[in-house]
């Protein structure tokens, strides 16, 4: 059934829906709104799960890896400056191969501060290992969730996943969403059945030193692992669309894409806003389409050079600045299309929270049309 | 697509009549989209919230610089901020004052004076303004029922409190509705 309520509160159901035993959460804004609102269906008994307060990011993730390696299905949202501080516990999650899903309601990172968004706060932590998805609306963000516990806990992957949702401009927005019921979320969603486990009576370790000799091999099977997530995700994002009539089994989606000479890149709730400033410019006949990427971890290079493989030009929009190089997107996208005669412009843009409109959109097809690209958007000069 | 924009202060409620609306406007049977200015809120500071309506799925995520109408919590902003800016003809601007002044509105905008404060103070014993302006929007543009905003008030307030919003939610409505306002 179709509701309306706030983002926060759809991807706080969805979760519950997905039955987590332990939730170790601490609040920051944008995310707040989704632990509370967790805390509260524990509170109400309409959630059965151990919802520990802490008194850290760190300690938030550190106590989900305890939680996931004794076998229990867990549950994290931060953003910003509490993905920051777990920076160190993100990397050993990945590496123990715990299957931890967490919210991140995308914001900027300090300094200056910013409680805005854009993505520089997950994009920082694409080397840790875990998988990135990215949601363009609030249905899709629900959903992601569901879809991503159904990936991670399987066994040939065993790895954590970030589901990414633009804070704020996702997070605060009230809009209308399907919400699956508890059946259609259990009939699609097994219990977790660990790999291995914590256990008094069958002691093993967890995440112990490995010397010269053995850690490369653990890196090449996290990498390893990280790439099969590419076929899970196809196979259970379609199964995803048996079950509730939306199929996520696509890495990457074309949006009049067909006939686009050129193409922009996106990634988030700005393909949105991108959609209809595409359906504009159709209207006065220019051949513009998009390429939202849904799956920035593991990269879909292949699905990417594949779908881009008839453009002129392409338009990448990067909410984040590797400084001191690109944007992430666009790095990635000049890597898989490598070789290609097709033009690559990378545009930074909506950093910290400015705002883009679909003015902002057409102006980028006239920069990309002029060769001019690889540049922030939308500076205020005077500022400067 | 047509768009609201309300400009109010931290602590007024727009964030707040955003959302009812919305939730009023869905049980219409139409698409809406609420969210806020995303500002550090502050009581007294000026705050924006935004709602969009259409019959199809709304994707544009900007805000809102070119409203078909606008709710204006505290006519002090007025003087400070231009509230009219990007209105389009045929529009609506709804005022809360009880000082009606000269407005310096684009032509073709109409718009509705009510003391809306007054109307708080009266039925619900507080100065909240939101609950009536969300009655006097609904009479004005036709985007909600009244019985929609009526089931979104009850939603959201329990008791006395949503008997008392909804009186002057209803007053407000009526006053419109009668061209009293």
């Amino acid at each position: 059934m179709k509701e309306i309520l706030e983002g926060s509160h759809a991807i706080a159901e969805s979760v519950r829906l997905c039955r987590p035993q332990v939730i170790p959460a601490y609040p920051i804004t944008p995310q707040t709104h989704i632990v509370e609102a967790l805390a509260e269906m524990v509170a109400d008994c309409r959630l059965k799960a151990e919802y520990i307060c802490v008194e850290s990011e760190f300690s938030a993730l550190s106590a989900c890896i305890g939680a996931s390696a004794a076998g229990s299905r867990t549950y994290s949202a931060t953003t910003s400056q509490g993905l920051a501080l777990m920076f160190e516990v993100c990397f050993n999650v990945a590496g123990m191969r715990l299957p931890i899903v967490m919210s991140i309601a995308n914001r900027a990172l300090s300094a200056p501060l910013s409680i805005w968004n854009d993505q520089q706060d997950s994009i920082a932590l694409r080397d840790s290992g875990w998988i990135q998805l990215y949601a363009e609306d609030n249905q899709e963000a629900l959903d992601l969730h569901i879809l991503a516990y159904r990936i991670c806990e399987d066994h040939e992957i065993l790895l954590p996943a970030f589901v990414c949702f633009d804070g704020f401009i996702l997070s605060h927005t009230y809009e209308p969403v399907e919400m699956p019921t508890q059946e259609e979320v259990d009939a699609y969603l097994p219990a977790f059945t660990p790999y291995q486990r914590l256990d008094t009576k069958d002691p093993i370790s967890f995440g112990m030193y490995a010397t010269p000799d053995y850690y490369m091999e653990f890196r090449y099977e996290n990498q390893r692992a990280l790439l099969r997530v590419k076929e899970a995700l196809q196979k259970y994002g379609a199964l995803f669309g048996e079950h509730f009539g939306r199929d996520y089994s696509a890495l990457v989606e074309g949006y009049q894409l067909d006939d686009a000479e050129i193409a922009f890149v996106a990634m988030g709730s700005i393909c949105g806003t991108t959609k209809d400033a595409i359906d504009e410019m159709r209207a006065e006949g220019r051949k513009v389409g998009l390429l939202k990427i849904r799956c920035f971890r593991p990269f879909p290079s292949d699905e990417i050079a594949s779908a881009l493989s008839h453009v002129k030009t392409v338009a990448v929009l990067d909410k984040n600045i590797s400084l001191g190089s690109k944007g992430a997107i666009g790095l990635e996208i000049k890597d898989a299309l490598y070789g290609s005669s097709i033009d690559v412009y990378d545009y930074i843009i909506g950093l910290g929270g400015r705002d883009i409109r679909k003015k902002d959109i057409k102006a980028i097809v006239d920069l990309a049309e002029k060769g001019s690209g690889d540049m922030f958007y939308g500076l205020r000069e005077e500022l400067l | 697509m047509r768009e609201l924009r309300i400009h109010g202060r931290g602590g007024q409620g727009s964030v707040t009549a955003a959302e009812l609306i919305a939730v009023a406007a869905f049980q219409g049977g139409i698409y809406a989209q609420a969210f806020p200015a995303f500002g550090v809120e502050r009581r007294g500071a000026p705050v924006q919230a935004f709602v969009r309506f259409s019959d199809e799925t709304i994707r544009l995520r900007s805000q809102v610089y070119e409203p078909d109408y606008i709710i204006v919590q505290d006519s002090t902003l007025i003087k400070d901020i231009n509230v009219f800016a990007g209105m389009k003809p045929g529009g609506v601007a709804i005022i809360n004052t009880e000082k009606p002044g000269k407005y310096k509105a684009p032509e073709g905008v109409r718009i509705i004076i009510i003391d809306a404060t007054k109307i708080g103070l009266e039925e619900i014993g507080l100065p909240i303004a939101n609950t009536a302006l969300m009655g006097a929007f609904a009479a004005a543009t036709g985007e909600i029922e009244f019985s929609a905003l009526e089931d979104a008030l009850r939603g959201r307030f329990e008791g006395k409190l949503a008997d008392t919003n909804i009186r002057a939610s209803q007053r407000a409505y009526e006053m419109v509705k009668g061209g009293s306002a």
